[in-house]
């Protein structure tokens, strides 16, 4: 199983991944992106989409 | 915190802002909310408006408002051609003061404006938006309102929560990075817009010059394109090859929806502006006259609505019908435009800079760029002269 993490250094909290997300399953808050792994269908739009290279996809056993 | 208002807006940049001004001075109570701790910070733009479509909105404009002022445009073709074209009067923004400017215009006709104010959802009534949930300083509230503007920028939840399809797709989703350098050696009454299939791929790096060698250097390109090669790392490249001396002060990095309008930007007792409906101008890229025009239209029809007590999307629709009578079908023009041009590969695009160049300077226009441009499809011609003549 992977997943998509943040990677808070580099995330500039610009909500372009919300807007491309197919299935809403990212929420930005104030401080923090956070990924609702049950909605993610792992299309990765996010990750490609992000400007700053702040999403990255690891396998679920290194979290 | 009160509890019941006429109108929230939910988003205090330009189009927010606008709209809550409008909507005030037809007569609402207003209450114009903002995630963050200031209005207009941080800037995730390149500032750039024209004198014209500023006026569009505001009755005055305020110098201190003004970073810079251009008088035309130079497209760098992919070889390194100039191209230089005189323009209508622009601006270079300093939307950190016009931002909070324009909230306070809203202010002085009456709306109440509260910042750190993170909304997490709209409040629904069968499929009407009632309200919003909000927290503010760590309290939760519900706000009550007639009509609910979503004015939350490009990554729009409120019209999302509202039921509205707000996505963006990938290819229409322009993905940008920018810096704000020093030692930015450009002409300053120009700005400057880079095409180059290597160096931006289905977007276009610019220069826009501030004062005292200080300029937003950035690009955007098309989310679909981002696969291969980040923003962030063009922008390396731009930086290192055109501008090896500038120091850079700060970077911030933001999606455009570079799409048409949104198909439904009202619902019952709900109405989208600016970014969170996809109004920037899908071949530029700019969205600040467009959002605050929409917001405009957006305030007017509300406070209208409001005295009617009709919000219903039906009553509603009147924004969105003005908003088609000019920039929404422009906008679709705009996007076949760009969607023609981003086919072009770079020896067109030398190519189009050389014919361009053979032109008298003095008498070079955009138009006349798209029909060097659009030699091929005389049907996209015949578009573009719906919009720029």
């Amino acid at each position: 199983m992977n997943a998509i993490l943040q990677k808070r250094s580099l995330c500039d909290l610009c909500g372009t991944c919300v807007a491309v997300c197919p299935t809403d399953a990212i929420k930005l808050s104030e401080i923090e992106l956070t990924i609702d792994d049950e909605r993610c269908t792992m299309c990765l739009n996010c990750v490609h989409v992000c400007p700053v290279k702040a999403l990255e996809v690891v396998h679920a056993e290194a979290i | 915190m009160r509890k019941q208002y006429n109108v929230v807006v939910v988003g205090a940049g330009p189009a927010g802002s606008t709209a809550a001004r409008y909507a005030a001075a037809s007569g609402a109570s207003v209450l114009l909310l903002e995630k963050d701790r200031d209005i207009g910070i941080p800037v995730r733009c390149a500032e750039g408006i024209s004198r014209k479509g500023l006026l569009a909105s505001v009755n005055e404009i305020d110098r201190r408002w003004i970073a810079n002022e251009t008088k035309g445009v130079t497209f760098h073709a992919p070889n390194g051609n100039q191209v230089e074209l005189d323009t209508e009067t622009g601006y270079i923004l300093d939307r950190k003061i016009f931002d909070f400017d324009l909230a306070q215009l809203a202010a002085s006709e009456g709306a109440s404006i509260l910042t750190k104010a993170y909304v997490h959802d709209v409040i629904k009534k069968d499929s009407q938006a009632v309200g919003v949930k909000v927290n503010h300083l760590d309290e939760n509230y519900d706000v009550y309102a007639d009509i609910v503007i979503g004015a939350d920028g490009v990554e729009s939840r409120v019209g999302t929560w509202a039921g509205l399809n707000t996505r963006c797709k990938l290819s229409d989703m322009e993905t940008c990075v920018q810096v704000t350098a020093n030692n930015v050696d450009v002409n300053t009454d120009h700005i400057h817009l880079y095409f180059s299939n290597n160096r931006a791929p289905r977007g276009y790096l610019w220069a826009f010059p501030k004062k005292d060698g200080l300029a937003n250097v950035g690009l955007g390109i098309s989310g679909e394109m981002a696969k291969e090669k980040s923003p962030v790392d063009y922008l390396h490249d731009f930086l290192a090859a055109d501008f090896p001396n500038a120091s850079q002060l700060t970077t911030v990095a933001g999606g455009v929806p570079c799409d048409k309008t949104l198909d439904q930007i009202v619902g019952d007792g709900l109405m989208l502006v600016g970014d969170a409906a996809h109004q920037a101008n899908p071949i530029t890229g700019g969205g600040i006259s467009s959002g605050m025009y929409a917001g405009m239209l957006a305030g007017q029809v509300a406070g209208k609505a409001i005295k009617d007590k009709n919000v219903s999307s039906k009553r509603l629709a009147e924004y969105n019908q003005l908003w088609h009578k000019k920039e929404g079908r422009n906008h679709k023009i705009c996007y076949n435009l760009k969607n023609y041009v981003y086919t072009l590969s770079d020896q067109e695009l030398d190519g189009i800079a050389e014919k361009a160049l053979k032109s008298d300077k003095e008498k070079r226009t955009l138009l006349m760029l798209f029909r060097m441009a659009l030699v091929k499809k005389p049907s996209l011609i015949m578009q573009a002269l719906k919009v720029f003549s």
